[in-house]
């Protein structure tokens, strides 16, 4: 009997179409095997068994009038729970939320919903996305299928692990500074940021408005495509919404997956390798850019200076805005109310206090502080103004490097996944983790992260990242596709059958 | 973009930063900070601040600044009605309501 | 009251203020727009509607929720800007003013900073005869809060409530904010120029039809700073800043007591605390509001989620176009079109009721006759209740009614003032309250003659002297005759009567 669960949407899509399985039986299959291996990986915050199985229930029913909503309709789906989804529970991981159910859906949710994908429930997260290892959700850390020990990154753990883990197919993730491809380099999945603007962010709860963007979590380069082409394209209700129509990816993405890559200049960043990175990682670096030119690539360096600046920018930017963003959670509208303890008829604003203190975690109170301090008066200029130069200056090394290469391309993370709790209380040291996906999120550049292996030193994945210039997404998928393809050839099939059984999971 | 003269204070001219400050921001963002709290952020704040403090450094004045990385403008909607929420679902999160508004504890100072 | 709340009302006599001290002012008025939609969102913007019914996730600051900005609104603002003298921003954007009230759903007010869609302006005014030449600093465009309740304590007071209950309905409704520059060297005169600056900017609101420009309803709102220096120093004081003073008369009488209040300070030799100030329109007096802190530490920033607005010189053209007549030529082609003196001129600018007298002439009552019941009888009425003019209750197109029925004879000015009484309780049209009140002159000659008849049976010897061809002392007759028909009698029909009778 086919399980289900392994299979690349793709694949699902066309099972579906030969009638060889139902969307009531596809969603079935992930509900089960979430019972089974969730209680170790703890990707979910919340499954909504009842509610996938009625929208399969309806994608089933529209396939048999003939009237199919989207070439994924009846696919099912989990969402990072940072997107607003009436009526389900939406935490982004945050003791804050605890309990809110939106009263209206994101737009990429709405799309999910028009396009007949059953939305199995929210994933795990760090809390309101501040983290690169998912330790930093108010309701426990997400563990990484390939080793229960160690962290599945972030902040979109809870996506990348549960398509890791079969527990989904699909996944949808946020990425701020690499929150969607970090966590694809650490589960051996793949993960797509697209070019800023190319996704709606309406209901997508902000961390950094003007670096997140939600993108396609997925276990293949293709499915990414394919999710892509569902939730992107222009939203009115997103005014730094990109208002041209996406190029096609599904497209891209399969002219990719033939091999040929004859006439693609690929660069290779100076700045985004060497010192700091696991030799493991290296080494499945140096063996993609060999597998590129296998397929026709011409491989160039390429230098760009600034970006040793982009982790210090990255560092001002984001907590300056979510500083302000995270303001609305006073405890007045929605969310945790706290009364203070030692305050007789205490006032709004020792309620809001309260309430903030006992509903933000660490992280999020230091990233709270330091934004505050970067946008006082007297350190504006000093810091969030010099900040958004650096960006100007990364967007230049971005234009001069595209002048010479197609695409360019580094490892996505500096290491493999390391343990749980290992670097919880050293900021910096966590920050480091996101040194190479930054720069995209600070030029708006899309990038795509997929398997490039396993590092000899400790068995884990390691990732693979190709950046494209703003609005060429599918050079990401041609890139990402040929190399998949390439690699698959050489392990005899996908990274991740070579992770290992989950207990609790029929073998 | 505020023009203020304290502003000429470069961040490689201070990378300290101290509890009583700490204190001082955590209460511009609302946050009752405990002691133990404060004696945590306090270091570990001036750390982070240390190693971005290079970016004081980097570009020159003749840089623009980037808000959006992409340079769009002019973005509208035209002035027509769009249907909202209902009452019940605008206060469907509110910890407290009455008379069909949020209720929430008495408000020191003044509307600004 | 407190030993200090005393203190804090203690004025100086006008003459010495004047003597020792020089103000300086800077208003700063909020206009709300009357788009149909909210500044970043489409939900509607009617006034008086069911609390928190017209919401939607993005004013009502929920998690995720994004603005975008409307057309309309900036139209307005630009065309505001255009009456106004100001430069239109070539590229300006939003920004984050970030502060914790509850009544903000989002604890940041989305607003320009730095970069106002307007600036650099000026409008004349008029205050008896003279111009004064009030320069504009900027106009920018924000969103409005939403409106609290608050319960327990004094009623409908913030201090020493038990708690409060919040109505986004305004929440997010586009407001203008126009910054004047400090305005200087107008002496005496500082109140009324005050007055005079809003009053002419409503007028030039109303003209351009960009708000209801209710001062009652808050959809013009002023706040007032003021400094006074030692005579002659041409230096600026420390300056207070009386919040939502919402009212032309209170503009005036806001100026003039804080004038008064800080000459008190100032000769005690205290200090001016930098603050914000409470105007109270019943006892007409301003109370200490909150000292500028650490938590005016707005943390400004552009708003990430927005892009920029780059008006191009084509749009701000077309928009330039749609213009009113600008104040000055209008205020000329309407003196000689209604063959007004200057001082009567004057005297209509100066009440605020220009549009009002305008538009009853557009309703086909005579000039003069517009104006008369304008100054004479809405004004005084006005100042009665302490309200502005416009916000008596009484319309235009009543008013040409008014005039038209006594034109008609059916009523005279008399009877004109009970109309007027009748409008002001809500008892219908002119015509119904006429009809209601019986107000009706009479004419009909069996009910008058009777009367005529009484008349010259009482006053026999009045009688007389007529007969005598003392025909001047008809009057004592006539007014016999409308004393009994309680002023409804037409008065030339009596007297034609007492002549026949007496011939």
């Amino acid at each position: 009997m086919t399980d289900w669960t392994r299979l690349p949407a793709s694949a699902l899509v066309e099972a579906l179409a030969a009638g060889e399985v139902t969307s009531v039986e596809l969603t079935q299959a992930h509900l089960d095997r979430i019972a089974a291996v969730d209680g170790s990986i703890h990707a979910f915050l919340h499954v909504d068994a009842d509610g996938a199985l009625a929208q399969a229930a309806a994608s089933d029913a529209r396939r048999a009038a003939g009237t199919l909503a989207s070439p994924l309709d009846g696919v099912p789906i989990a969402v990072k729970d940072v997107l607003a989804t009436e009526g389900l529970p939406t935490t982004c991981g945050s003791r804050i939320l605890e309990g809110w159910i939106p009263p209206y859906d994101a737009t990429v949710v709405a799309r999910l919903k028009l396009a007949g994908l059953p939305i199995l429930g929210k994933t795990n997260m760090d809390e309101f996305a501040m983290g690169s290892s998912t330790e930093h959700s108010a309701y426990g850390p997400t563990h990484n299928p390939w080793d229960l020990d160690r962290i599945p990154g972030g902040s979109g753990g809870g996506s990348a692990a549960a398509v890791a883990a079969f527990e989904a197919p699909l996944a949808i993730g946020t990425d701020t500074g690499g929150s969607i491809r970090q966590p694809g380099a650490v589960t051996g999945t793949v993960g797509v940021k697209p070019t800023y603007g190319g996704v709606s962010r309406y209901g997508l709860v902000a961390l950094a408005n003007s670096l997140d963007q939600a993108g396609p979590v997925t276990r293949t380069v293709l499915d990414s495509a394919l999710l892509h082409e569902v939730i992107g394209g222009h939203d009115p209700m997103d005014s730094t919404s990109v208002d041209q129509p996406l190029p096609a990816l599904v497209e891209a993405a399969r002219l990719g997956a033939a091999g040929d890559l004859s006439g693609v200049r690929v660069g290779v960043v100076t700045e985004l390798g060497g010192g700091g990175y696991q030799p493991g990682v290296l080494a499945r670096f140096e063996e993609s850019l060999a597998l590129l030119v296998k397929a026709g690539a011409e491989i160039v360096e390429v230098s760009c200076p600034n970006f040793v600046h982009a982790l210090a920018a990255y560092y001002l930017i984001l907590p300056a805005e979510a500083s302000s963003n995270l303001a609305k959670f006073d405890a007045m509208r929605y969310g945790l109310r706290v009364l203070p303890e030692h305050i007789d008829n205490p006032s709004a604003e020792d309620v809001m206090r309260a309430s903030r203190d006992a509903g933000f975690g660490d992280e999020v109170k230091r990233r709270i502080i330091l934004g505050t301090y970067a946008l006082s008066s007297g350190y504006y200029d000093a810091y969030y103004g010099q900040a958004q130069k650096v960006r100007t200056l990364i967007s230049r090394d971005f234009e001069a490097a595209f002048a010479q290469a197609d695409v360019l391309v580094s490892p996505t993370a500096p290491t493999t996944a390391f343990k749980l709790g290992e670097k919880l209380d050293d900021p910096m040291a966590m920050y480091l983790n996101d040194l190479a996906t930054i720069p995209a999120n600070l030029a708006g550049v899309p990038g795509i992260s997929v398997p490039s292996g396993l590092a000899d030193e400790d068995g884990l994945p390691a990732g693979f990242q190709i950046l494209a210039p703003a609005l060429a997404d599918d050079r990401l998928y041609r890139v990402g596709a040929a190399h998949e393809a390439a690699l698959a050839a050489e392990w005899g099939g996908p990274l991740l059958d070579k992770a290992p059984a989950l207990e609790g999971a029929p073998s | 973009m505020p023009e203020n003269p304290a502003s000429s204070a470069s961040p490689s001219d201070r990378v300290e930063i101290t509890r009583a400050e700490v204190a001082h921001l955590a209460n511009l963002a609302r946050i009752d900070l405990d002691d133990a709290e404060l004696d945590h952020l306090a270091p570990q704040l001036s750390v982070i601040l240390e190693s971005v403090a290079s970016i004081g450094a980097v570009a020159a004045d003749d840089i623009p600044p980037t808000s959006h990385a992409l340079p769009l403008t002019n973005v509208f909607r035209e002035d027509v009605i769009r249907p909202g929420l209902s009452a019940e679902q605008a206060l469907s999160g509110a910890p407290a309501q009455e008379q069909q508004r949020f209720a929430v504890p008495r408000i020191l100072g003044d509307e600004q | 009251m407190s030993a200090l709340d005393h203190r804090d009302t203690e004025i100086v006599a006008w003459d010495d203020v004047l003597a020792e001290y020089d103000p300086a002012m800077g208003l700063e008025v909020h206009v709300e727009l009357n788009t149909h939609t909210k500044m970043f969102c489409g939900c509607p913007t009617e006034f008086g509607a069911e609390p928190n019914t017209q919401v939607c996730p993005t004013c009502l600051g929920l998690p995720g929720a994004m603005p975008v900005v409307n057309r309309k609104a900036v139209e307005s603002a630009i065309r505001i800007g255009l009456a106004l003298n100001c430069e239109i921003a070539e590229w300006c954007r939003f920004a984050r003013k970030n502060y914790f009230y509850p009544d903000m759903p989002k604890n940041f007010q989305t607003s320009q900073y730095d970069e106002p869609i307007a600036f650099e302006g000026w409008m004349d005014v008029e205050v008896e005869g003279e111009t004064f030449r009030v320069e504009i600093e900027r106009a920018h465009m924000e969103e409005d809060t939403g409106k609290s309740l608050h319960v327990g304590g004094v009623t409908g007071r913030i201090h020493g409530a038990d708690y409060s209950l919040v109505d986004y309905n305004r929440a997010g409704i586009p407001l203008i904010e126009i910054v004047t520059k400090p305005i200087m060297g107008t002496r005496e005169k500082a109140p009324a120029i005050a007055k005079a600056y809003v009053a002419q900017l409503r007028e030039l609101i109303v003209a351009l039809g960009v708000s209801d420009a209710r001062m009652d309803q808050g959809s013009i709102r002023a706040d007032v700073n003021l400094s006074l220096a030692a005579k002659d120093s041409g230096a600026l004081g420390t300056r207070t800043e009386t919040k939502n003073v919402n009212s032309l008369r209170s503009v005036e009488r806001a100026v003039r007591y804080e004038m008064q209040r800080h000459a008190a300070v100032l000769r005690s030799g205290a200090q001016i605390l930098q603050e914000t100030r409470h105007w109270h329109e019943d006892t007409g007096v301003t109370t200490s509001g909150r000292e500028k802190s650490d938590a005016d530490d707005y943390r400004y920033f552009p708003e990430p989620d927005l892009v920029p607005v780059a008006p191009s010189r084509e749009w701000v053209e077309e928009l330039r176009a749609t213009l009113p007549e600008p104040p000055r030529e209008k205020l000329a082609r309407l003196q000689a079109a209604w063959g007004f003196s200057d001082l009567e001129m004057r005297d209509t600018v100066g009440a605020g009721a220009l549009g009002l007298v305008e538009e009853t002439i557009a309703c086909g009552a005579a000039p003069q006759a517009a104006r008369k019941w304008w100054l004479s009888e809405m004004a005084r009425r006005a100042n009665d209740s302490g309200v502005d003019i416009a916000a008596l209750g009484v319309t235009p197109v009543q008013v040409a009614r008014v005039q038209a029925l006594v034109e008609e004879g059916s009523i005279n000015d008399k009877l004109a003032r009970q109309v007027f009484d009748g409008l002001l309780a809500g008892e219908g049209t002119p015509d119904e309250i006429v009809a209601a009140r019986g107000l009706a002159i009479v004419s009909d000659d069996g009910a008058l003659g009777a009367a005529v008849d009484n008349a010259i049976a009482a006053n026999p010897d009045v009688a007389d002297k007529i007969r005598d061809g003392k025909v001047a002392a008809a009057g004592a007759l006539i007014g016999a005759v409308m004393k009994e028909m309680r002023g409804q009698a037409d008065a030339a029909r009596v007297r034609e009567l007492i002549l026949e009778k007496l011939a």
